[in-house]
């Protein structure tokens, strides 16, 4: 179980503090698959970095399986089991898609299990194991080989920020199913998904709504759409409500 | 027959992945002696007599064989320079597999200058892979100077891997090459250097012919206090193409000093060139540490990554 209390997090911009998580509580259960939605800028990939190790909040405590990892750095958040999917996969020299899985893996991989999960995401594994990790890879290859990795390591606690973004021609069905996958194959394991895409919030047990650094909703998703209002937007994405 | 200690052995895997007597023609040098040669009916290696050194001779048309000439030495003290010249024959197609180790334990330096001249026929393709590697841990230095030529005929093609990853404590590369029409010529290069080492690593690529081109590109990284220099030099006369890249990771104290130059005396010549010195990006870093790695060994993977 994840939990944070009281979170805040600040950065001096321009000579001027800037809030940018506000006195955040939130908890997330063993087993539960939580989507945490929000306009952009509202400090979502903010929240994953706090809860990876990336940032460090300003005040507050993060509690992970009843243990304080607020000091924690973050090779160390990922060995008790926390991994996370950015939202722009960073890119490599020489590094190729097999050396990644492996070290996701944290073992020696064969190819054909390195390729297994390559398959899952919906990349035919063949053409990607030996391709390197550069631009060379459009930005949709790179989010599905970033979410590869996750489903590599196997931790705990998994989270994807907008695993959605530039896998249009993939289709959403399997991006859906590699979630619930995760959630039966990894006993008591908590998924978080940062996302703008209503069948993603449709599948979670719990939808956030976060806004201006401070969760202002959570609900079912039925519930968080209708706060958001009747306004028209693009067939299944929610973004033209939240601006 | 090769006789070889286990020191030698241990040597030539290192340099040229081999683990037993390669099939082919081959000559191995050990502590300044032959140590072995194999000849095939297309391929021939004599002796030189004025100097130390060999011939090297690649029958026309010779397909899919391969020459192997690795150097070991495992004596300290021993300074030697060698002759190696390479005669490949037209529109043959062949691998060369050079390559030296230096096991110094003892006090003095031990040296190894190679001079290495090939002659490539029109329509010939060879490739090329070199590998140094030193290891030891005596006060002597390992000191590696390798001169290499290469003299391409129309339409033939060099493809150059030489790699120096580890335990060279100075090293001094020269590498020249002429080129006539339609010729290509591709190096890669990785250097890591530890220590107190110094490289220095010097191109001079002539594009002389119509539709010529040359890419050469350096990947190196320079740990603790060891010192690099990257001169690369492409010069064309003619309507060709060249492309030069020097991509660097700096580490520790490690210094880099990438002088690349550009010579175009003909309208028609297509030059680039490239280079990045820096330390490893944080973000990569960052990203191997959300994998369960720690800052260590993240940078090793991302080095061993960028020199692969
Ligand atoms: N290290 C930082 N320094 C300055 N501003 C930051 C920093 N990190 C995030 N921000 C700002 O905080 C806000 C929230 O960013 P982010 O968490 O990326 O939002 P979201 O993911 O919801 O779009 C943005 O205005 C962003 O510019
Ligand atoms: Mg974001």
């Amino acid at each position: 179980m994840l939990e944070l209390k009281n979170i805040s997090f600040s950065v001096e911009a321009d000579g001027q503090k800037k809030d940018i998580i506000k006195n955040l509580d939130m908890k997330a259960d063993d087993g539960k698959f939580i989507a945490i939605t929000g306009p952009n800028g509202s400090g979502k990939s903010t929240l994953a970095k706090l809860i990876m190790g990336i940032e460090k909040p300003s005040s507050g405590r993060i509690i992970f399986d009843g243990e304080d990892i607020t000091d924690l750095d973050i090779t160390e958040r990922a060995r008790k089991g926390i991994s996370f999917a950015f939202q722009q996969p960073i890119k490599f020299k020489g590094i190729r898609v097999k050396d990644l899985l492996r070290i996701a893996a944290g073992k020696r991989l064969s190819t054909s299990e390195a390729c297994s999960y390559l398959s899952e995401v919906g990349l035919c594994a063949r053409d990607y194991v030996e391709r390197e990790i550069n631009s060379s890879l459009s930005g949709g290859e790179l989010k599905r080989i970033e979410i590869a990795t996750l489903l590599a390591r196997q931790t705990k606690l998994s989270l994807f920020d907008e695993p959605e973004a530039g896998i249009d021609l993939w289709s959403f069905q399997n991006l859906i199913r590699i979630f619930e996958k995760m959630r039966n194959e990894i006993k008591d394991s908590t998924i978080i998904i940062i996302s703008h895409q209503e069948r993603i919030l449709r599948i979670a047990d719990e939808v956030l709504l976060l806004s201006d650094g401070r969760i202002t909703e959570k609900g079912k998703a039925d519930e968080i759409m209708n706060v958001l209002g009747g306004i028209d937007c693009e067939p299944g994405s929610l973004c033209s409500k939240l601006q | 027959m090769v006789k070889l200690d286990e020191i030698q052995k241990r040597l030539i895997e290192e340099i040229a992945d081999l683990h037993n007597v390669p099939d082919g023609a081959y000559n191995f040098r050990a502590n300044g002696e032959l140590a072995g040669r194999n000849t095939t009916a297309n391929i021939d290696i004599v002796s030189k007599t004025d100097k130390s050194g060999i011939d090297i001779h690649i029958k026309p048309g010779t397909k899919k064989e391969s020459v192997h000439i690795p150097v070991v030495i495992s004596e300290t003290g021993l300074k030697e320079t060698v002759y190696n010249d390479f005669y490949v024959g037209k529109d043959s197609d062949v691998v060369i597999v050079a390559g030296c180790g230096i096991d110094n334990c003892g006090v003095q330096d031990s040296e190894h200058d190679g001079v290495h001249r090939f002659f490539i026929e029109e329509g010939a393709k060879v490739r090329y892979v070199e590998k140094h590697y030193g290891s030891g841990d005596g006060k002597g230095q390992r000191i590696l100077n390798p001169v290499t030529e290469v003299y391409m005929e129309e339409n033939s093609s060099m493809e150059m891997e030489m790699e120096q990853i580890k335990g060279v404590d100075s090293t001094e590369r020269i590498t020249k090459a002429e080129l006539k029409a339609g010729c290509r010529l591709v190096v890669k290069e990785r250097l890591m250097t530890h220590g107190s080492q110094h490289a220095v690593s010097t191109y001079d690529v002539n594009l002389n012919g119509d539709d010529s081109s040359a890419d050469v590109v350096s990947r190196s990284v320079a740990r603790d206090e060891s010192k690099q220099v990257f001169n690369a030099r492409i010069t064309g006369n003619s309507k060709c193409s060249g492309h030069t890249e020097c991509d660097s990771i700096i580490m520790d104290h490690g210094t880099i000093l990438a002088i690349p130059s550009l010579d175009a005396k003909n309208v028609d010549a297509m030059l680039v060139h490239e280079a990045a010195i820096g330390k490893i990006a944080g973000d990569q870093i960052m990203k191997l540490m959300t994998l369960g790695l720690d800052e260590k060994e993240a940078e090793e993977q991302i080095i061993s990554g960028f020199l692969r």
